[in-house]
């Protein structure tokens, strides 16, 4: 099999991982910005970390053979403090031209408050003024149904966002149909606690169809699984669905999505 | 199997809180109607329990007086601050 994870916060995890990952068929890695679990005390962090997603993690993924991408930001956990968000903000520009950086994320809200709002608002222009990819994140548990909304109405209120440049993560069932109605791109992120388990991804793709749609771990310092994807590949084919079926979701969608960026180079190994 | 695995886990779960002392949790209360959306018929269970627990309003909070989420909506008054 071969799969791409769309969505890894590999500063997280250790080099056992990536041998994992590229052993179960890994070919492409993408890495949004992202809380670090603590706030950062001033916007030097962030540049320190902006580095490392653009300098740092691509050269560790290299020594196991995996491309590594990375999407640049200050998420929405830390964006109520609107002064450090416009100090990270005029930080991003310098690092968009970077080889791996492929657009902003992940952006969004988290609890949805108007601080997060705006400064979702601020990311997204940043975005359409440097046509550039968005990937965003949807907020948790009973705050997701309300923030994807919210989400929504920003981008579309924007007339340089376009919708198939937008993928929308952590779609779950009352969510999913929102965002592909609306002509966005959905993220099925596969986490053991919240989130969706694999079963539940494979029936959504069943109900609402593969176009569009892609599926990651979403691996961190948290709760998570780096081969969520491959597992889920497992469940896939246990349910009986073709090789085609299964590649489409797992590799051939993440690659229409983000080969959009010219950065992103179609991995090799691929026929 | 695993389906009821997981019922028999839920039934201990709420005999374990139904054993415990303290105030009701809204969290709770929202698991008992969420628990009611599995005996309706239809083939959207699963995004009608998502959305027992979702707030149901649409307009910003005013200020985040938390990253987390807690797993219901703690109503108005718990988004002020005040849970």
């Amino acid at each position: 099999m071969r799969y791409i994870e769309p969505h890894g916060h590999m500063v997280s995890r250790t080099t056992d991982d990536y041998t994992a990952m590229v052993s179960a068929g890994c070919e492409a890695v993408c890495e949004p910005a992202f809380w670090a679990g603590f706030d950062r005390s001033s916007a030097d962090g962030f540049y320190d970390y902006f580095c490392q997603l653009t300098e740092h993690e691509p050269k560790r993924a290299a020594k196991f053979g995996l491309p590594h991408y990375s999407w640049l930001c200050i998420n929405p956990k830390e964006s109520e403090d609107v002064g450090l968000a416009n100090e990270v903000l005029s930080l991003i520009p310098d690092f968009m031209d970077r080889p791996n950086v492929l657009g902003i994320g992940e952006i969004g809200l988290n609890k949805n408050s108007r601080n997060e709002v705006q400064v979702l608002e601020k990311h997204v222009d940043l975005a359409g003024s440097r046509d550039q990819l968005v990937l965003v994140h949807t907020p948790h548990l009973e705050d997701k149904r309300k923030g994807t909304r919210l989400i929504l109405d920003v981008l579309k209120s924007d007339s340089r966002i376009r919708p198939e440049r937008c993928i929308i993560d952590h779609v779950e069932e009352h969510t999913i149909k929102m965002v592909l109605d609306e002509g966005f791109w959905a993220g099925m992120t596969l986490y053991p606690e919240s989130k969706c388990s694999p079963a539940r991804a494979i029936d959504m793709l069943e109900i609402y169809g593969t176009d569009r749609i892609w599926m990651n771990s979403a691996c961190d310092w948290g709760v998570s699984v780096p081969l969520a994807v491959p597992q889920t590949i497992l469940e896939m084919r246990r349910r009986g669905h073709a090789r085609d079926w299964v590649d489409q979701v797992a590799f051939q969608n993440p690659v229409a999505f983000m080969r959009q960026s010219p950065k992103f180079q179609v991995p090799s190994g691929s026929h | 199997m695993d389906a009821r695995h997981k019922l028999v886990d839920l039934a201990a779960f709420m005999d374990r809180v139904n054993r415990g002392e303290g105030n009701p949790d809204f969290r709770y209360q929202a698991f008992l109607e969420a628990v009611k959306v599995l005996g309706e018929g239809g083939n959207s269970r699963a995004a009608a329990v998502l959305e027992v627990f979702s707030d149901p309003t649409s307009e910003p909070i005013a200020s985040a007086t938390t990253k987390a989420a807690c797993g219901a909506w703690p109503g108005e008054l718990g988004e002020s601050g005040a849970n």
